[in-house]
């Protein structure tokens, strides 16, 4: 299984993510944002960052570059898309996944641990967990509010694709625990097809003990068992 | 230079945690008449030799491409001479 790490100017989540990838034993390489061929990977990670400054909106300017037109290409064929943190912003205003971000409500940044709950098991992203598994896993990020509309909220729930929401540790899903004032505490959501995933934490900082944390390798774990879906790409 | 000013607003129901925080910053500098307060972007573009009828519609198409949201943000625009 083969990882990129998209880097446009203001990423910096990307060594990160390069480092996650290699801690899972996988192969790994970087990817110049005016990339455009992606014909070698098996994932595409769009990692976290202040991509062009995330001048005007989040990820707004980022979403017009010459790789994200090669990365839409790729997740509308069915390629492994992950988009962490700014990446998931990117995706958002790329419009290969559904919503908004708003400001946090606390109107501050905030850079700490929180606990996720997995609500969908059944994802390539989440293969390795089962539902109701609670995740702890840094945030840092001041546009985290998660926002769309009530008619397409029911479609992401009936769908399945809320994968992540905030929980306080034994895993209840209450308001407390919603760090950002995301819509239904939701940290983490995939396409209809389940092969673009975005979330607001930071698997990719949660993948060694001394961090913290490791549970962040449940979802690169989830990631390089899942071979079988990549096969049928040209 | 035909000058257009643009106008990004967050749509109506969106919770606005700025707007809210500066409204009530007003109201304790003693601005009780101050029901809310709403914060959107003011965008100016200057435009180059462009026929005068062709900026509505290239505006219309950098509004709604690039310079909103049209998920949580609505725009207006005026031009000038």
């Amino acid at each position: 299984m083969k990882f990129g790490v998209v880097v446009f100017p203001g990423s910096n989540c990307d060594q990160d993510c390069y480092h996650a990838c290699r801690v899972m034993g996988a192969d790994v390489d970087y990817i110049w944002h005016g990339d455009v061929d992606l014909s070698n990977f098996d994932c595409i990670i769009l990692p976290g960052g202040f991509s062009y400054g995330d001048y005007l909106r989040t990820g707004a300017i980022a979403r017009f570059s010459p790789v994200m037109k090669a990365v839409e290409r790729y997740a509308r064929r069915g390629g492994l898309v992950l988009g962490i943190c700014n990446g998931f912003q990117i995706l958002l205003e790329a419009g290969l996944l559904p919503g908004a971000m708003l400001r946090n409500k606390s109107l501050k940044f905030i850079c700490k641990y929180v606990n996720v709950r997995v609500e969908n098991d059944r994802t390539p992203w989440t293969r390795a967990t089962k539902i109701g598994d609670v995740l702890k896993l840094p945030i840092a990020h001041h546009d985290g509010n998660y926002f769309v509309d009530q008619k397409i909220l029911l479609e992401l729930q009936d769908g399945g694709q809320i994968i992540l929401r905030y929980c306080d540790q034994e895993g209840r899903v209450t308001e407390e625990a919603n760090p950002n004032g995301a819509l239904d505490n939701i940290a983490g959501i995939c396409n209809k097809d389940g092969n673009i995933f975005g979330l607001m934490p930071h698997p990719e900082r949660a993948m060694e003990s001394f961090l913290g944390s490791e549970d962040g390798r449940m979802i690169f774990e989830g990631l390089t068992k899942c071979r079988k879906f990549t096969e049928n790409l040209d | 230079m035909p000058k257009v000013k643009v106008y990004v607003t967050l749509k109506p129901g969106i919770l606005d945690p700025q707007g809210t925080t500066v409204a009530k910053a007003l109201k304790s500098l003693g601005f009780r008449d101050v029901e809310d307060v709403r914060i959107g972007k003011f965008i100016e573009l200057y435009m180059s030799d462009v026929e005068e009828d062709e900026i509505p519609q290239q505006v219309e198409e950098m509004c709604r491409k690039l310079l909103a949201n049209p998920v949580i943000e609505n725009y207006s625009f005026e031009i000038e001479k």
